[in-house]
């Protein structure tokens, strides 16, 4: 045991538990760091969805619930897996830890396929992002065209602030003071720059699935590792950090399933 | 100039206080333009006296308590003073407390428009400035009367550009999809100098126009000349007019010399080659097509980046065109 | 000037006590194997500051070709579109590969574990990452100039830089790798500060430049990554078109202004915070006296990096955000004047009944109060709202983020390599010719941005290639204050490479300075201190006396000192 324990001491380091604590608050760090990386995301979804809530509430019916749903159960019941295999490392039990390790790379799997059909369907039926939104199979058919670019069409509606020049189209209003009529929330009717939705949703969903794949390679580090027994009471801080880092993909997904799909 | 009046205008400009501008600003030529001075020259000298303070007692200290021969070790003194320091925490505290409400005050002001101001529609596409008045009439610099409030409504056809005009202390982004608004109130006649000050690419720096202030009465009396030289003017000078004034030559010589589109030089009736690969002539047909349409028969060796110009030329002017570069080409 | 020229490493006897002929980190593995694979935090450090001096030798070779291009009015030397490219590669490669790591990456890593009497920093192998990662950040960029230079400025301002026929994808993607390097620097640099710390060093017994490390690696943690996921969106915009920028789909261009200023000004602080830090060493060392209210100037660090993230907004006073948010913008920007204005005050309360050295890095210190205090001062009037209208784009920015970031960090980071030059090399450099190119650069720079200030002021406009000739006499004096600052970089260029080969040898402190990295041997050995040394206050000075056997100030009894 001491001598396992010797090994995997860095020189720099006075001790293992000086050694693990640094790690442990290096993963934390890093972890915040993926937080504010999505945090900007998460603000876009915010402005938009403050700006143009009918955008959101209109396109959020063409995401398919029950298979988000589905996914959300997957990932949760692999956090469960994830946090027993740090447990197993931690008692030295190898074959359950060599076992969790695999049904949580597989849920990751299931997660992504999953996902690969819900892709593939929206690729199908034209909802993609911004340039690509080209609405067409039966099921999208209300779902509106891109709006032209705003130019300087003629006037939409009453003069705003009673000018007598020509309005452009409203456009986007982003930060600025949302000039637009009274929102439709429960509207039939495609409103606007509905492509909008979708860009943030592939932007989002794409983001986390990048950091699905990267947690799953990680894990498939770990099983490795693990197969050749590397782990026990005495050193598991990479499984343990590698389970921080997968929670926290767990829990993006768990903000995103509601944001996205959940919307009313 | 005597000494003494070379001494007052000198402190004058330092000062601030001459409206034909000053060391540091140009002329005031609007009602705003005054208010944002006073608080530039206050910042000024508050920043001066600070600046003379950090500086003096460095320089005092350096002279002082420099190490020298027979001066070789520090005195004794303290290494904190709770006091002392929280007073100049405190006290600039309070300073930009007074900076900050005075800037917002006046920003306020520079940001209200009063209800009875004229309207412009300003729209920036690269790199041009375009004035549209409540007429109709567009053209390339902004005329406006004197002691009248003047409202800027604006938006941009591509990338962001940002309408500055310094002798009247505003400047507002101008960004594709919105209205921009802003407002002033010439006090002064003549020409005042605009900028864009939002980078925009090759030719930014070119992307200059001109406010021109009239006296009373000057402004209707262009107005109604401006307005109809469509009518007054043969079809030929009123293209060459609108070749320039709508942002044609932006892009488009008339020399030879090729730009970020094609010359236009003797083009009418000529062939010239697609980027698709064939041929075809450019008569009246072709010319429209490209205005309206400038995506649909791209010339060889050039970029399909213009703009269209459907809904932005009447057909009167599009034939004013045609007949500016009919004529040019003869 | 100094009369007592023994006290700044002049005519060192040579019986100086110098670790250049013994084992040192330098000399400790052979070869340029045992540089690239390195783990050591500086012999990093070092490789950090060669590259990131050969960036500031590209960046300053594009700064001079803009100011000679604006000789004249008209064209002089280039055309418009090369004029484009080489300001947007100057503020591009002066900001992400030389400014941003300059002094955390290059400097810090050489000090900071030597401060805290540590072997290394808590990941070394995450180091050198980084450093890989730089490298990597900055062959992609150089490649996006071979490639098709990007002419879009440093900002990549949309829609402009997603509609601009360019290699912007390249450089956003090298600026996106780059912030990974940052970030790595950043949660070491945090991680080894908590955790590395010796027994005896609480928190307020740490160098203030480690206060400064350690508030430059919370920002570059917590805001590098909205830089990356807007840098991202860049990218999938241009590739993809996903229309979240663009307004033809839908999508707003000033969002992608706030999320690229919610990095961009903290970024400010991660240039200027370590600079401070800087400041705080050279001003008590070369004082001979304790720092003035320490606990001030360590809470202002950590209250600029809190402040720092809530002022992005001012850079859009313009950009038709509303009045509310300007007004909160403004507001919150003046607060974050006040820690630097302590600072300064600090600094100086630091000079008073001192015995002041001065010495090439005091000097350096000495411009950074003059200049910094310039920056700092018409910062005001940039948060002044209505006063900001009218310098918002002009050259009037432009001088006051060069008194800033210039003035500021650049200076202090030269004074930093003078005074950490013999702990790094082991060599003295000429005292001399470090005064003469510190005035050179002095009153270069000061030509040069001075002039900025009143031609910005009267409403030249920034980043433009052709102008009035009202500015040319302003433009003219501009270029010829950056050449006279060239002179002055050349110079010091000459007498540093000079001191690697003829240079005396260093003792092991120099200066006199009380902080941990001074009681090791000039180089330090490879595994930092043969014993290390307790923890005290890193400021008391008064143990350390000159001592002419020695060549170099050595710690006396307390007892012999009263």
């Amino acid at each position: 045991m001491a001598e396992n324990h010797a090994q995997h001491l860095a020189h720099h380091f006075d001790s293992a538990e000086q050694q693990f604590e640094s790690g442990k608050l290096g993963m934390w760090l890093f972890l915040a760091t993926e937080i504010l990386l999505f945090g900007g995301l998460f603000c876009a979804y915010a402005v938009y969805r403050a700006n143009h809530p009918e955008i959101f509430v209109y396109a959020h019916r063409y995401l398919d619930k029950v298979m988000g749903g589905i996914n959300t159960g997957v990932l949760i019941f692999s956090s469960l897996t994830m946090a027993w295999a740090v447990r197993a490392a931690q008692k030295g039990q190898q074959r359950a830890l060599k076992w969790l390790l695999a049904v949580t790379i597989a849920c990751g799997f299931v997660f992504l396929g999953i996902k690969f059909v819900e892709y593939q369907h929206k690729w199908k039926e034209g909802l993609l992002w911004g340039k690509r939104f080209a609405p067409h199979a039966e099921g999208a058919t209300a779902v509106a065209s891109p709006a032209s670019p705003p130019a300087l069409a003629p006037p939409a509606g009453g003069g705003e602030e009673g000018t007598l020049l020509p309005q452009a189209a409203p456009g986007p209003a982003g930060l600025a003071r949302a000039d637009a009529g009274p929102a439709r929330h429960e509207s039939a009717e495609a409103p606007k720059n509905v492509q909008i939705f979708f860009g943030v949703y592939f932007t989002m969903t794409g983001l986390h699935g990048v950091h699905v794949i990267a947690g799953m390679v990680l894990l498939g580090a770990m099983l490795v590792r693990a197969v050749r027994g590397d782990f026990g009471p005495e050193y598991f801080t990479p499984v343990d950090l590698t389970g921080l880092y997968w929670h926290l993909v767990d829990l993006i997904w768990i903000f995103l399933f509601p944001l996205l799909y959940l919307i009313h | 100039m005597s000494v003494i009046e070379r001494v007052v205008g000198l402190t004058g400009r330092l000062l601030g206080t001459q409206s034909d501008g000053s060391f540091w600003m140009p002329v005031q030529a609007s009602t705003g333009a005054p208010g944002v001075d006073r608080l530039f020259h206050f910042l000024f000298w508050l920043s001066l006296a600070f600046f003379a303070l950090i500086v003096g007692l460095t320089v005092l200290f350096i002279v002082r308590y420099r190490r020298r021969a027979g001066r070789d070790e520090p005195e004794a003194s303290p290494s904190h003073n709770t006091a002392l320091e929280l007073t100049w925490t405190i006290v600039p505290l309070l300073l930009v407390f007074v900076i900050f409400a005075w800037g917002f005050k006046v920003f306020l002001d520079l940001n209200t428009p009063p209800a009875n101001s004229f309207e412009v529609l300003v729209t920036g596409q690269k790199w041009k400035w375009l004035f549209t008045y409540p007429n109709g009439h567009v053209d390339e610099n902004l005329h406006v009367p004197i002691d009248r409030p003047i409202r800027l409504v604006m938006t941009s056809e591509d990338v962001i550009h940002s309408f500055f005009v310094p002798d009247f202390r505003i400047k507002r982004d101008v960004v594709p999809g919105r209205y921009a608004k802003a407002w002033f109130q010439a006090t002064r006649t003549g020409e005042f100098q605009v900028y864009c000050a939002e980078y925009c690419g090759t030719s930014h720096s070119d992307m200059l126009a001109k406010v021109i202030v009239y006296e009373p009465g000057g402004f209707e009396r262009w107005m109604a000349e401006a307005a109809d030289f469509l009518t007054k003017l043969p079809p030929a000078e009123a293209g060459a007019r609108l070749f320039t004034s709508r942002g044609c030559a932006q892009c488009h010589s008339m020399s030879g010399v090729g730009g970020i589109g094609p010359t236009l030089k003797g083009v009418f009736g000529h062939p010239v080659q697609l980027a698709a690969g064939a041929n075809v002539v450019a008569d009246e047909d072709y010319i429209r097509e490209s205005i309206l349409e400038p995506q649909a028969k791209v010339v060889a060796g050039f970029q399909p980046v213009m703009p269209t110009y459907k809904g932005r030329l009447k057909d009167a002017e599009i034939t004013a065109l045609i007949e500016y570069l009919k004529k040019s080409s003869e | 000037m100094v009369t007592n020229d023994s006290t700044v490493g002049h005519g060192t006897p040579a019986a100086v006590e110098n670790a250049l002929g013994a084992d040192n980190y330098l000399n400790h593995g052979r070869g340029l194997g045992s540089w690239f694979t390195t783990l050591d935090h500086k012999r990093i450090g070092v490789m950090y500051l060669v590259s990131i001096l050969a960036s500031f030798l590209l960046g300053g070779v594009f700064a001079l070709l803009v100011r000679t291009e604006l000789l004249t009015s008209q064209k002089t030397i280039m055309d418009a579109d090369t004029y484009n490219q080489l300001f947007t590669l100057h503020g591009a490669v002066m900001i992400f590969l030389f400014i941003i790591p300059g002094i955390p990456a290059a400097l810090g890593n050489f000090v900071l574990p030597l401060m805290l009497g540590a072997k290394d920093v808590a990941f070394p192998r995450l180091n050198l990452a980084s450093y890989y990662f730089w490298i990597a950040g900055a062959v992609l960029a150089l490649l996006s100039i071979v490639v098709g230079a990007v002419d879009t400025g440093w900002t990549f301002y949309t829609p402009y830089s997603t509609s601009a026929n360019s290699s912007v994808t390249m450089i956003t993607f090298a600026v996106f790798i780059l912030g990974f390097s940052s970030i790595f620097t950043g949660l070491n640099f945090i991680v080894t500060i908590h955790k590395l710390r010796p027994a005896g060093m609480g928190w307020f017994r740490m160098p203030l430049f480690l206060w400064g490390l350690y508030g430059t690696a919370i920002i570059q943690v917590l805001a590098t990554p909205v830089l990356g996921i807007t840098l991202l969106l860049l990218i999938v915009e241009r590739a993809l078109g996903v229309g979240i920028f663009d307004p033809a789909l839908g999508g707003d261009p000033v969002l992608y202004q706030h999320f690229f200023w919610f990095y961009s000004h903290p970024a400010v602080y991660i240039m200027i915070l370590p600079a401070m830090g800087v400041i705080s060493e050279l001003v008590s060392t070369f004082s001979r006296k304790h720092i003035f209210g320490y606990r001030f100037i360590a809470y202002s660090s950590i209250a600029i990096a809190a402040i720092s993230f809530l002022v992005w907004g001012h850079h859009m006073f313009t950009s038709g955000q509303s009045n509310l948010m300007s007004m909160i913008f403004s507001f919150l920007t003046f607060l974050v004047a006040i820690p630097s204005a302590i600072k300064v005050f600090n600094w100086i309360a630091t000079m008073y009944k001192g015995a002041i050295v001065l010495a090439t890095p005091m000097l350096y210190a000495l411009s950074f109060l003059f200049l910094f205090g310039i920056g700092g001062l018409t910062g005001l009037f940039l948060g002044a709202l209505a006063v900001d209208v009218h310098l918002h784009d002009t050259y009037f920015i432009v001088a006051h983020f060069h008194y800033v970031m210039f003035g500021g960090t650049v200076i202090a980071f030269l004074g930093g390599l003078h005074y950490w030059w013999p702990k790094m090399t082991g060599r003295m450099y000429s005292e001399r010719w470090g005064r003469i190119a510190a005035l050179l650069v002095f009153v270069g720079f000061n030509v040069t941005f001075f002039t900025q200030f009143v031609m910005g002021a009267q409403g030249m406009p920034r980043r433009y290639y052709n102008y009035l000739p009202q500015y040319q006499a302003y433009h003219q004096l501009s270029t010829l204050g950056s050449y006279l600052m060239a002179i002055g970089f050349v110079v010091i260029a000459v007498y540093l490479l000079q001191s690697l080969f003829r240079g005396a040898p260093a003792p092991a402190n120099p200066w006199g300075s009380a902080t941990m990295e001074w009681q090791t041997s000039s180089p330090p050995p490879a595994h930092n201190f043969d014993a290390t040394p307790p923890a005290g206050d890193p400021y008391d000075l008064e143990p350390w006396r000159w001592d002419a056997e020695a060549g170099g100030y050595v710690r006396r009894a307390p007892a012999a000192s009263a």
